[in-house]
């Protein structure tokens, strides 16, 4: 389908399937396996410009918006779905300082990431608080000049490799989210320090890990917005990345089905190629039918946020939710078309059954994605009387 | 430090199709690249660069007005700017006649220090433009570089590569050097460079702004005619001798002997 993208979009698009295709796709099984980080390809990305897709020409980007990071996800994942995180979660990181930083703190943090010199992460989930970011325990009390946070933020994505780090910590428990409030904390600050990394089912060769405070001294101009709003940067913040994690889960259906098509046009049983046999191709359709309609959810989804439209959480949330299931139900037909092959790893579409599992879950499971979905129709609802 | 890169854009395809009259190379129906082995020499003099800090790559092509193309991603690459030699005189040029009518347009841009090339076009496989154009323009060539030890304003230090392992030579500039698949690996465009590449002027010098006499060029300056071009008969299929060892070795001392006999 054609999605009128402008000269420039589908440049960032080519090049980012381009980079996919020659320089991601041959690594991608021994990124799976090693389980590294990619600085490798990170330097492609930044060499290519394609860091800075979706941050203001101003501060070094290209001056795109939530479409962009969308269309440059979809090409890297389909490369592979971990190695795109290396860009992908930077953006998750670097939202709340696009959204809610002042000029000062754009000036200095968006520049070195928009020239790929830096990489992002963003910091809510712990230990007892994922989906409800009320019950966050680290703790960021105000001591002259400074805050000082304490706690321990857990499956940070991009942890320990970020330069720049988002974090949402209490600075009022008695208020709830209320009392919330974010920082941007840079990595080599006194009493930053890692855990270990986690050892995933999929998205790996992407950094996974516990990232701890223990009296981290936190300028007060790190200080995002004002005290108190740390609950909306989280919640704008998803607004803007759900529908990049959407594009990626896309990136990775869409290479599912692109192996699973060559496989069964070349793959022969009972003296024919398996494409020919009905059963097969209702299978493929299927999974065409529910890509292009993820995809043009995602982008109808992304121009209307990256056109200041207001209350964008539930269609936010829907393009996540269509597009991640989806990727699941594509991932795992793949491997039932490429059968036994499907199911060994000298073949690549178990790693996407893997890697499309997560996009189910993070930024919000597909379950807190309903409720989102829910509460906006009721709101609607309710506003309509 | 100004270079100049020189960069043939060949049909992307290893199955070239000549055309049984013309004898010349058939483009129709084929997609256009940069001949990869000019691939590095981009790359190459985009490295000088960025090693020396400071410089401008001009990449100039000889072709059909749609190699522009190719000059175009020279530029997305990171080149500054392209020249495209295109004019119907040029049509049927040999090696002789297109090095001359590249190294007018070299003269013409003047003040180098360096022009690189690819060891030889993918199509006409002949290496001969390059070395060619050095000598018309009168300045030392370094063929089948791998690498650039040293380098700056007036002498450069490289590998050349040969069958045994490789030499190392010292040359003034400026100097012409064509380099091999070892020296590097091509990066990819940039998006920044992608816009620029689109927006970029893209001069075209003819054989008059060239200031190239008719008996120089195209078809009619070349000495040398491509008289007949075939592809030598396939190899007959082998046979594969079966049996115990020592039954081999008897049978095939056999036909060994008859096939000398013979």
């Amino acid at each position: 389908m054609d999605y009128l993208l402008t000269e420039e979009q589908q440049m960032i698009k080519d090049l980012c399937h381009q980079i996919a295709e020659e320089k991601i796709k041959p690594v991608a099984a021994e990124y799976d396996e090693n389980d590294e980080f990619p600085w490798d390809l990170v330097k492609v990305f930044a060499e290519s410009d394609i860091c800075g897709v979706y941050i203001p020409e101003q501060y070094g980007g290209l001056g795109g918006g939530v479409f962009e990071m969308a269309i440059a996800a979809e090409e890297l994942s389909w490369g592979c779905g971990g190695i795109s995180l290396a860009f992908a979660a930077t953006g998750l990181g670097t939202y709340p300082i696009l959204l809610f930083g002042n000029d000062e703190q754009k000036a200095k943090y968006l520049p070195d990431i928009a020239a790929g010199k830096k990489l992002a992460a963003f910091c809510i989930t712990e230990a007892e608080a994922g989906s409800d970011a009320g019950g966050i325990k680290t703790t960021a009390k105000k001591d002259g000049d400074h805050y000082i946070l304490n706690g321990t933020k857990q499956w940070i994505t991009n942890g320990g490799e970020a330069e720049i780090y988002t974090v949402v910590a209490m600075t009022n428990k008695e208020k709830g989210p209320r009392g919330a409030s974010a920082f941007i904390v840079e990595k080599g600050t006194p009493g930053l320090s890692f855990g270990k990394k986690e050892d995933k089912l999929g998205i790996r060769g992407s950094a996974t890990r516990e990232v701890v405070f223990t009296d981290c001294r936190v300028p007060k101009e790190n200080l995002l917005g004002r005290e108190g709003l740390g609950f909306i940067v989280a919640m704008k913040t998803f607004d803007y990345s759900r529908p990049g994690v959407a594009a990626q889960a896309l990136g990775i259906a869409q290479r599912a089905m692109d192996e699973a098509v060559n496989y069964a046009r070349e793959r022969k049983q009972f003296g024919k190629p398996i494409a020919s046999f009905q059963g097969v191709q209702f299978m493929l359709a299927d999974m065409a039918i529910q890509i292009e309609a993820s995809r043009a959810l995602i982008y109808s989804a992304a121009r209307m946020i990256d056109s200041g439209a207001k209350n964008v959480a539930k269609v936010s949330a829907i393009c996540k939710t269509f597009a991640s299931d989806t990727a699941m139900k594509v991932t795992i037909d793949a491997v039932q078309v490429l059968g036994g092959y499907g199911y060994m790893k000298e073949y690549p579409v178990e790693k996407l059954m893997r890697d499309a599992k997560i996009t189910q879950i993070y930024e919000g499971t597909n379950q807190i994605q309903r409720s989102v979905i829910g509460s906006a129709l009721i709101k609607e609802s309710l506003s309509k009387k | 430090m100004k270079i100049i890169v020189l960069i043939k854009q060949v049909p992307d395809t290893i199955d070239v199709k000549i055309d049984p009259v013309t004898n010349a190379l058939k483009r129709e129906g084929v997609a256009a690249i940069i001949n990869p082995f000019d691939m590095y020499a981009i790359e190459e003099a985009i490295r000088i660069k960025e090693r020396v800090g400071e410089g401008e790559i001009v990449v100039i092509s000889m072709g059909p007005p749609q190699a522009e193309a190719a000059l175009r991603e020279a530029i997305s690459m990171g080149c500054d700017s392209g020249v495209l030699l295109s004019d119907r005189k040029f049509a049927g040029s040999d090696t002789w006649a297109t090095s001359y009518t590249i190294a007018q347009a070299v003269k013409k841009i003047g003040d180098y220090k360096v022009i690189l090339c690819g060891k030889q076009a993918s199509d006409g496989d002949t290496a001969q433009v390059g070395p060619g154009v050095s000598v018309h323009v009168n300045i030392p060539q370094v063929t089948y570089i791998k690498k650039i030890e040293k380098i700056d304003t007036s002498s450069a230090t490289v590998e050349r590569m040969t069958e045994e392992g490789y030499d190392i030579v010292e040359t003034p500039l400026p100097a012409l050097f064509s380099v091999v698949k070892e020296i590097n690996e091509p990066r990819l465009p940039s998006l920044k460079g992608k816009m620029k590449a689109k927006k970029a002027e893209i001069p075209v010098w003819t054989a008059e702004d060239l200031s190239c006499p008719d008996d120089k060029i195209g078809l009619d300056g070349s000495p040398t005619r491509v008289v007949k071009v075939f592809s030598p008969p396939p190899r007959e299929g082998g046979r594969i001798i079966e049996g115990e060892p020592s039954e081999i070795a008897k049978e095939l001392a056999g036909l060994l002997k008859d096939a000398i006999l013979s």
